[in-house]
């Protein structure tokens, strides 16, 4: 949905690929997921691993307002003028679905104060299977679900599982303690998802979140380019 | 017969006395509103507004003016608490306060509370003036009922301009038919004393102090201009009067 | 034009960021205030008769065609929390989002490169109301009703009130949100004639108070 044809004026309206003065806009991506799956983690990993090479910044959107962004600011994984948390009014799924304009603004507020960004993560506060980002606030999105949330998820599938651009399994760590089968999630989950990607990871693992900031720079490229 | 209500008007001119000091070259008031000098305080005239009666009851107009000129500085308190009463003329009853403060002039407006007594009507209107530079210290205290009565009706508005700026302008209804909720979680809330001090200084324009919480129903806020306003609801008079005293010795 | 557009504006899931927001419902119901479906209607009643009002009037005068900057000065001066200010610039500016994806206008478009931080909500409805060729009275209803609507979901968030019993109170304000609407109106026509000093500008002390409050806590679940 590329607004800018139809409409002239001081800012963008939504997802607006040029900022008002004509500039490419920074390239959104959302994380979203259950509860207690490792999005702030994997956020927290991706800025450690991208941070050196890109400009990013982070817009957490919490069930009680700042959690994710304070642990992201204790973590010191980016400067704190870097992260922004919008409050949602207990329902996350409305504020990076429904009625995105918060987030919006916040992603905006970010460009024009600590800009030029390469990167903006929007982080999801923890909420269903069902909740997905809105088109009009992200260019692609990323669902992080867990082993230990029960290894039937990706069979399940609902709107995260099914067509988020990139699925992630986390804490395949915890694979054995909890009897989670990670051939039959990864089986389930291409089943699920035909030729869209799938990374398995451990945060504890010597590769972190390599897989995902691979999958990120490859993202970047084609928004670039 | 019809019965009519009292008029009555009082002013007040303070102007600089070329020696540090402030003169008052008008202060007329007599009746309900009637004023008395008392002792100067440094460069700063003092006047005491003396109600010879109570009041004001329905039917009644009181309006009251004071003017402080260039360079003056002007203190006006009250003897006692004014308290709104029934009457026996048809109406409510109204208090019309007019303040105007020059540029580099003072006005410390520092009245006893207003009490609305069961049965009483009163619209009472607070306007001050200030030029760019003006300072003025101004407290305004309303109590619902005398001491375990029934509230009367009250109806106070609040208009503040800087510069012809307005940067405050605030009405509070309440008592007997004023409009739903007054005595609700989003207006008073069982409370029955409730006040405001607003404090205008110029260097607040450049420098306006935090907001911040006193206690759990007061808070001292900046306004879009060089004031403050810090905005209270208490149990009494008492414990209403200490927060905002409280407040003003915080402002320094 | 049409009429229906009112639906459109009014609606609840019109992406303009209410959601977030809890009229000051999210502080009362910590303070202990409102604990239930009648402290909730009581709450509601008094914000109506106070910000509802001065919204709907606000409102109501944008459509009219008042002075959008003169508006939102009064807004300022009618609104003496830094916390609820910037909250009504800040749900000002979705709104501005939201309105010129959905009718769009010059007027919008001057308003919105005018006040890139955005204006008072109120005065951007009124303006949105304007460009969907809707009248002062719409934008009046559509002002009162956000007024006591978006404490009432927040409150079925917060309380885990029955949703039934929340709407029913909001049912049971209507004719008061009749009377405001119109209060509101004839407000805003002695604006025209009169300047903004005409704005009805009254007030609850315990939504200013409680807002800075609640804009101090570090963990909330409401924007305000």
């Amino acid at each position: 949905m590329h607004l800018d044809h139809t409409h002239h004026g001081p800012s963008a309206l939504s997802a607006d690929a040029h900022r008002p003065d004509g500039t490419r806009r920074a390239l959104r991506i959302g994380l979203g997921g259950p509860v207690g799956s490792g999005k702030t983690a994997t956020v927290a990993a991706l800025c450690r691993a991208l941070r050196d090479e890109l400009s990013l910044a982070v817009v957490t959107n919490d069930i009680y307002t700042r959690e994710d962004a304070e642990f992201l600011l204790r973590e010191a994984v980016l400067p704190p003028e870097r992260i922004t948390a919008v409050e949602t009014g207990a329902c996350p799924h409305t504020a990076i679905r429904d009625d995105i304009s918060a987030n919006l603004e916040a992603v905006e507020d970010l460009e024009d104060a600590v800009g030029p960004l390469d990167l903006i993560l929007v982080e999801s506060g923890g909420d269903n299977l069902t909740a997905t980002f809105s088109k009009g606030l992200v260019d692609a999105q990323i669902f992080v679900i867990d082993v230990a949330g029960g290894d039937d998820i990706p069979r399940k599938g609902g709107p995260g599982v099914t067509t988020a651009d990139l699925l992630v399994v986390n804490k395949t760590d915890l694979a054995p303690y909890v009897g989670s089968d990670l051939a039959r999630m990864a089986a389930d989950a291409k089943a699920q998802r035909a030729e869209l990607p799938v990374v398995f990871q451990s945060l504890r693992g010597e590769t972190g979140a390599a897989d995902v900031a691979a999958w990120v720079r490859e993202r970047l490229a084609a928004w670039t380019a | 017969m019809t019965v009519t209500g009292v008029r009555a008007h009082a002013r007040i001119v303070a102007r600089a006395d070329g020696r540090g000091g402030t003169a008052l070259p008008v202060l007329d008031g007599d009746g309900p509103l009637a004023l008395r000098r008392t002792r100067a305080s440094g460069g700063e005239a003092r006047v005491m507004v003396v109600g010879a009666m109570s009041g004001p009851l329905g039917g009644d107009r009181f309006s009251l003016e004071a003017r402080v000129e260039e360079g003056a500085r002007l203190h006006v308190g009250s003897a006692a608490a004014t308290i709104a009463l029934p009457g026996q003329a048809k109406g409510g009853a109204r208090y019309d306060v007019r303040l105007d403060v020059a540029d580099d002039a003072e006005l410390h407006w520092l009245p006893e509370q207003l009490i609305a007594a069961g049965g009483s009507d009163l619209y009472v209107t607070t306007r001050a003036e200030l030029g760019a530079g003006a300072r003025l210290v101004l407290r305004e205290e309303q109590v619902l009922g005398r001491f375990g009565e029934e509230p009367g009706r009250l109806t106070s508005r609040l208009t503040v301009r800087v510069a012809g700026r307005t940067v405050l302008d605030q009405e509070l209804s309440c008592g007997p038919g004023a409009p739903g909720g007054w005595d609700g979680p989003a207006v008073l809330a069982g409370h029955r004393s409730v006040g405001q001090l607003v404090v205008i200084r110029p260097e607040f324009a450049e420098q306006p102090p935090a907001a911040r919480m006193l206690g759990e129903c007061a808070a001292l806020v900046p306004l879009a201009g060089p004031a403050v306003l810090v905005s209270a609801v208490s149990p009494d008079a008492l414990s209403l009067r200490r927060l905002l005293d409280q407040a003003l010795t915080l402002l320094g | 034009m049409s009429r229906a557009a009112l639906l459109v504006l009014a609606d609840g899931r019109f992406p303009a960021g209410g959601h977030a927001h809890s009229g000051g419902a999210e502080a009362a119901v910590k303070a202990g205030r409102i604990t239930s479906a009648a402290s909730l209607e009581d709450f509601c009643r008094g914000r109506l008769h106070t910000a509802g009002l001065v919204a709907g009037a606000l409102a109501a005068a944008a459509v009219l065609g008042v002075e959008p900057r003169e508006l939102d000065a009064a807004a300022d001066a009618r609104t003496p929390s830094p916390a609820l200010r910037a909250a009504a610039r800040r749900l000002g500016r979705q709104l501005m989002r939201a309105a010129r994806a959905s009718w769009p206008s010059a007027e919008l478009d001057a308003l919105a490169g005018e006040f890139p931080k955005g204006v008072h909500q109120p005065v951007v409805l009124g303006v949105a109301a304007r460009a969907a060729g809707l009248s002062p009275v719409d934008a009046a209803y559509c002002a009162a009703y956000e007024s006591v609507s978006g404490p009432a979901t927040a409150t079925v968030r917060l309380l885990s009130l029955d949703p039934f019993d929340a709407t029913g109170a909001l049912a049971r304000l209507a004719p008061e949100l009749d009377r405001v609407a119109d209060a509101a109106v004839e407000a805003a026509g002695r604006v025209v004639d009169e300047g903004v000093d005409a704005l009805p500008a009254a007030s609850g002390p315990l939504l200013e108070v409680g807002a800075e409050w609640h804009a101090a806590w570090p963990v909330r679940l409401f924007a305000s």
